[in-house]
């Protein structure tokens, strides 16, 4: 489940998944999902981030495949993507603006 | 109104309305804990639902391509009420849904089964959606209209429950002009309408198919006659069933069990097999068929004068340079086949708005005889039009951003959606697509480069289907940046061939100056504005064209 890394202090990684209802990215932090990444849990022991994805991996009613995929701890220290394929999973697709991603988030009821 | 695609009687409509019911608990049982998403997943698959990179995403069938206005105005619903007002055309004439939410999918497939629409094996190890020539009942060189065949391959694979567990997905495709327009070389199955000694039957490939393995298909029988169709289909179907691998995913397509088996052995089964299967069939598919030809009898064609058309043509440029451009060769004198491109400057390849889909409805229902069509290019079409109605048509279609004049040129691009929104590639296909179309429209090269296919696809699944390209890009994560292979030379119609791959690959931000130094080259090489891209390419070879895409080796 963890994309071929080891959680430490130098690499760190969040546990993601997505929304079983809705679909869309969401990130652990404690023992629930949040939708904001900047406000993903960095886990940097391999041991908890284990112990975080098996929790993770257990609340199967609330998301739908649970990974462990490593980040890097950003200026604010908040976590942010090491890989461009979790920076589009973050920012959405790339082949529309930003305002067109907004008019459709506000159709998107 | 000619119905241009005859699923509407109440027999249909009631199984899908059941289909629809079925998944709608079976959703309603994942949500609640019943099922797992092991047990869900399956069953979702089955129903054309994927989780995709953002969201879930919805794969509808548009079988051969057809569509009639009620059906593309329902699409446009669907995208307003529970996407995000738009769709997304495939090379597979699919529509894919980007962003439905999961408890929202069965009321969405209950308003499209309502105009007969479904998503069922769009996904899963089954006989996937018949593809047909876009032009099928309009294009002059036809031999005889491939959808009633196409029509009845649908009927009889949907569902049919010795084909529900093969060991791979599986496609089927039906050519019907003398000039292949639905690349039956790259298909699991692919049928070319052929005629012997005044006889007209089918001339049958197999074991075709793109991916991490791309494999031209081979003819297995040169002429099948037509009522052999079913019989034989089924026997090649069932030999694969029990001799294709189910070891390993990626060796179970049946273009590996002919690799590894050999075409004369899997031929000698496929006839042992058809002989029995023969026997099994009774006639009534003939029958069946005889009732399709009827439904898909061609319209009425009226009387159509073209001096009108002439006369805008020699007044509008832009109007002029579309037809020159969009339009296809009709077997009734004074109408055409027009090519609508969704590939508009800094549009997304394939994407339409929903007010897109409904002006097509609107002007198929008024000037086109209720008929729409979804061909391979990720376009739509308008097969029946009369060209003295083209300039209001055009009019039209400019005013909705959908009047480019780019069909078959450098800027009418296959893209899949890539790693904006599959979870399974590797790399962004549309930006490098968006960047490509752009660069070649400032430079003003688009219509002296001429005929030139670019296809990308965002992994090695080739969705993209970029081994057909005359220029093929497949985009791939290397260390962990976007970097993009060129393959050059490949044709999925006129010579069934796969496209050579040039050398290493290039970073995202020099894939478009790759792309121009290829273009120069063959600006320079060519023999004249009438040879094409390919023409020179199959004149030279590969060595001038890598010579300009890496300049530092020549």
């Amino acid at each position: 489940m963890s994309k071929g890394f080891t959680p430490s202090p130098a690499t760190p990684g969040v546990i993601t998944a997505n929304d079983l209802r809705m679909g869309h990215c969401v990130w652990m932090r404690d023992d629930s999902w949040t939708a904001d990444p900047s406000q993903a849990e960095l886990y940097e022991d391999q041991a908890i981030a284990e112990l975080a994805l098996l929790n993770a991996i257990s609340q199967a009613g609330t998301v739908v495949g649970p990974y462990l995929v490593e980040a890097r701890r950003g200026a604010d220290g908040r976590p942010e993507p090491t890989h461009f394929r979790e920076e589009f999973r973050r920012t959405g697709p790339t082949n529309y603006t930003d305002d067109q991603q907004a008019e459709f988030e506000a159709s998107h009821v | 109104m000619f119905d241009a695609r005859p699923q509407h009687n109440d027999q249909h409509r009631e199984y899908l309305h059941h289909r629809v019911a079925q998944f709608r608990q079976q959703v309603q049982r994942r949500l609640d804990g019943s099922l797992t998403e092991e047990e869900f997943r399956p069953l979702r698959l089955k129903n054309g639902v994927y989780l995709q990179l953002h969201a879930y995403m919805l794969r509808v069938a548009i079988p051969y391509g057809t569509l009639n206005p009620d059906q593309m105005r329902m699409l446009a619903h669907v995208a307003d009420t529970w996407d995000r007002g738009y769709g997304h055309f495939t090379t597979r004439t699919n529509i894919q849904y980007h962003w439905p939410k999961l408890v929202d999918i069965p009321d969405a497939l209950e308003a499209l089964a309502s105009v007969g629409i479904h998503s069922i094996q769009t996904s899963g190890n089954t006989i996937r959606n018949i593809n047909a020539d876009a032009f099928a009942g309009a294009a002059a060189d036809e031999i005889e209209d491939p959808r009633p065949w196409a029509e009845l391959l649908r009927r009889w694979s949907t569902d049919h429950a010795e084909f529900q567990f093969l060991p791979r997905k599986f496609k089927i495709s039906v050519s019907a002009g003398k000039q292949d327009r639905s690349a039956v070389s790259a298909y699991d199955i692919g049928l070319r309408i052929v005629e012997q000694d005044g006889e007209r039957g089918f001339q049958v490939w197999i074991g075709g198919g793109l991916g991490r393995t791309p494999i031209l298909g081979q003819v297995v029988r040169e002429f099948l006659p037509q009522a052999d169709l079913l019989p034989y289909i089924e026997a090649i179907l069932s030999t694969y069933n029990l001799t294709g691998r189910r070891d390993n995913k990626w060796k179970a397509r049946i273009k590996i069990t002919v690799m590894e088996r050999g075409l004369d052995a899997m031929r000698a089964d496929i006839e042992e097999e058809f002989v029995r299967r023969r026997a099994e069939f009774s006639g009534f598919d003939q029958e069946i068929l005889a009732g399709l030809r009827a439904e898909f009898a061609a319209p009425e064609f009226r009387d159509a004068p073209t001096e009108a058309y002439e006369a805008a043509r020699a007044a509008n440029p832009g109007f002029r340079s579309w037809t020159d451009t969009n339009l296809h060769e009709h077997r009734i004198p004074g109408y055409a086949s027009a090519t609508v491109t969704l590939k508009a400057p800094g549009v997304t390849p394939g994407d339409a708005t929903s007010a897109q889909m409904r002006l097509i409805a609107d002007l198929a229902e008024r000037f086109g005889h209720g008929d729409i069509r979804i061909n391979h290019d990720q376009n739509i079409v308008l097969p029946h039009l009369r060209k003295a109605d083209l300039p209001e048509i055009y009019a039209a279609l400019r005013e909705a951003g959908l009047a480019t004049a780019n069909a078959g040129k450098i800027s009418d691009i296959i893209s899949c959606p890539g790693m904006d929104y599959c979870t399974l590639a590797t790399a962004r296909s549309i930006p490098i697509a968006k960047d490509i179309a752009a660069h070649f429209r400032a430079r003003g090269l688009e219509d002296d480069i001429g005929e030139m296919k670019i296809r990308i696809s965002g992994c090695i699944n080739a969705c993209g289907h970029h081994h057909l390209g005359h220029i093929g890009i497949l985009g791939l994560d290397r260390a962990g940046v976007e970097n993009y292979q060129i393959t050059l030379g490949g044709d999925g119609y006129e010579i069934p061939t796969l496209g050579q791959r040039a050398g290493a690959g290039f970073p995202a931000d020099e894939v478009v100056p790759a792309i121009d130094r290829v273009m120069d080259a063959y600006l320079e090489l060519r023999e004249g504005p009438d040879e094409r891209f390919i023409d020179t390419y199959r004149r030279l070879g590969v060595a001038p064209f890598k010579a300009a895409l890496y300049p530092a080796n020549a």
